[in-house]
């Protein structure tokens, strides 16, 4: 186990751990301690939509893991996310209690209106909150693992794998815009109140659940660097150079991408969850094709197959999302997007990250070997040379 | 040398496969004996890669035996499993994992623990080093063994797949036209290695290059129309009429 650990951390990676750190421990900190006129203070609102930035960067790790690393193009990843999001908010609603509009201490507003008499069996446990983690977990890591079972069994590669993950994503969609789906169709769910007795609202809450998604995407980070360091990485990217060459090594290609698929579709789901209570809503929406779309993209222009660039892509696209639509440009961020989208594969085929390294490389290799690298045995005979 | 069925290393027997309608491979029956070396020529689209496909599970024969080591029916098998019991095959286009250095390409090809758990906590051990670096004086590529597969040479990419089927330690390896785009040079030191490996392994070589084929020294198939012409040593093939024919031309 430990060299798991150990072979994963390189020095950019161990940069990006550390950002992550600083900014989970800093931001909360200067929103809580620093008064509010100072220019140092972050205000809520900031924390909150990082909160959601963060989410983001989590979930698009999850798609850089089987895109980067396995060439599995899954069109159909927001589904996960909305899952996760789904089980959170089910806990969430559960814990509205009496507080409701109704005033019903078990049923949730929505299913009062919709002459529900009694908790639908899928919303049992959903009240304790470990229960509701692990289904965090499981909801979406069994939908992939069935999933991926069906379809990389019968060698579904490519642009088809793309496409039934779109239409997995839209059969969700519709089935969650129900009413009689028992999750609050059209409006999902909301209103929430407390999550694990804390007040979702407050101040301290927000800087909390904040420093937790950090949290989880430097653990969904350290997973997937672990993964993709170890031999299992290697063979994740001989099946996306050339899968038949690898079968015929020996490898079971599909139980390799069932093991990724489902790894990456759990942690797309703790991006959900962890995202429902800082928005302060989960609906069917969140199915929307093209949201899965979109955190492609995020992947492409960070540069895909290089895990940080993924999360900074989610961070920087997420921006700029959140910059334009609230200016006069608004009506315009989707063909803004669209258009990120071709000048990135056209122009920065590797992302940001892969072309800064890319660049980085060769200038670091010709500084190594200008640097003589000290060795016991000929540091004497290097000195005169150096001092030339 | 006659050798009977079941102790055959590949026995091939009545092999039909066709293609919307188009027969591929055509009552094709083959026997490989342990540790022999079999060179394959025939023209285009006579069946070679086919017969190739067959035996290592990725096309199902619409009827017919393939049997490996005596008794194992390939037919029910897939690549995976073929490719577990002991048979290692060359592309005909070279394919190695190019973005890869070459060491990890051989340490990927190793017969070690392929199942996920055991790669995802694999540690590379010491035997497994001693053997990757064997393989790599094998195949003249010690001293690129941190290069990018995708950065060599046309010729130097099919040493490396060599190799690979090398580190895979199979019984039996099928090799796609090894020497194609190889200088001279390099086509003779690769019929050297495949003879060295030879002494421990069974082979079949699929090669139009007959100045290689001549080299190998071995018996030859004849493949046309997806079923065997002639089968004999190489003068032998190369003098009979129908082989002149359909390959070798006038």
């Amino acid at each position: 186990m430990p060299h798991l650990l150990t072979r994963s951390l390189d020095r950019s990676a161990a940069i990006f751990l550390i950002v992550v750190a600083a900014v989970g421990v800093l931001l909360p900190l200067s929103n809580l301690l620093l008064p509010a006129d100072s220019m140092f203070q972050v205000p809520t609102y900031l924390i909150a939509l990082f909160g959601k930035y963060v989410c983001y960067a989590l979930l698009a790790l999850s798609i850089d893991l089987i895109w980067g690393y396995c060439g599995i193009l899954s069109l159909g990843h927001g589904a996960f996310f909305a899952l996760g999001g789904y089980a959170m908010g089910m806990y969430l609603m559960r814990q509205i209690g009496s507080r409701s509009v109704y005033g019903n201490p078990i049923l949730p507003d929505f299913m009062v209106f919709l002459n529900y008499k009694a908790l639908p069996w899928y919303w049992y446990g959903f009240d304790h909150f470990w229960f509701a983690a692990l289904m965090v977990l499981v909801v979406p890591g069994l939908l992939a693992f069935g999933f991926g079972w069906l379809a990389f069994r019968s060698r579904v590669t490519g642009v088809y794998l793309s496409i039934i993950t779109q239409a997995m994503t839209y059969a969700l969609l519709l089935a969650f815009f129900r009413n009689d789906f028992g999750f609050g169709g059209n409006n999902g769910l909301t209103d929430f109140k407390d999550i694990l007795g804390f007040n979702v609202q407050a101040q301290g809450t927000r800087a909390a659940l904040f420093t937790l998604s950090c949290l989880a995407l430097a653990v969904g980070f350290l997973i997937c660097r672990a993964i993709v360091t170890s031999k299992l990485g290697k063979v994740l990217i001989a099946v996306r150079d050339a899968e038949s060459r690898t079968r015929f090594l020996g490898y079971r290609v599909e139980s390799y991408k069932l093991f990724v698929f489902t790894v990456s579709a759990c942690m797309a789901g703790v991006a959900g969850a962890l995202y429902v209570p800082q928005v302060g809503i989960i609906n069917p929406g969140e199915f929307a094709p093209g949201n899965s779309i979109e955190a492609v993209i995020w992947v492409a222009v960070g540069g895909r197959g290089t895990l940080v660039g993924a999360a900074l892509g989610a961070v920087v696209v997420n921006y700029a999302k959140t910059v334009f639509t609230s200016g006069p440009l608004a009506p315009y961020w989707l063909f803004m997007l669209g258009a990120l989208f071709v000048l990135v594969t056209l122009l920065l085929p590797k992302g940001i990250v892969g072309t800064f390294q890319a660049w980085w490389a060769p200038w670091r290799a010709q500084r190594m070997a200008a640097i003589p690298v000290p060795d016991d045995k000929d540091t004497a005979a290097a000195k005169p040379h150096m001092a030339e | 040398m006659e050798t009977r069925t079941t102790s055959a290393m590949l026995y091939l027997d009545g092999v039909h496969v066709s293609f919307d309608g188009f027969h591929a491979i055509n009552n094709l029956s083959l026997t490989i004996a342990p540790g022999e070396m079999r060179a394959i020529i025939g023209p285009n689209g006579a069946g070679k890669t086919t017969m190739m496909d067959i035996i290592t599970g990725k096309t199902k024969p619409d009827e017919g035996d393939v049997l490996f080591d005596g008794s194992i029916d390939l037919t029910r098998l897939d690549e995976t499993k073929i490719a577990e019991l002991g048979i290692g095959r060359k592309f005909q286009k070279p394919t190695v994992f190019e973005s890869q250095t070459i060491e990890d390409n051989l340490l990927l090809a190793l017969n070690v623990d392929h199942r996920v758990r055991g790669t995802l906590f694999w540690k590379e051990t010491k035997s497994e080093s001693e053997q990757i670096q064997r393989v790599l004086e094998t195949i003249r590529l010690q001293d690129s063994r941190d290069r990018l597969a995708g950065n060599l040479s046309h010729g130097q990419k099919q040493w490396l797949e060599i190799g690979m089927l090398l580190a895979q330690d199979p019984k039996l390896l099928l090799v796609d036209e090894p020497v194609a785009g190889m200088t001279d040079v390099e086509t003779y030191q690769t019929a050297e290695l495949l003879k060295e490996i030879n002494k421990e392994k069974t082979v079949v070589v699929v090669e139009h290059d007959m100045t290689f084929v001549r080299e190998l020294g071995v018996r030859v198939t004849c493949l046309h129309e997806g079923s065997v012409l002639a089968e004999g040593t190489l003068d032998q093939v190369s003098s009979n009429e129908r082989v002149i024919e359909v390959y070798l031309g006038r």
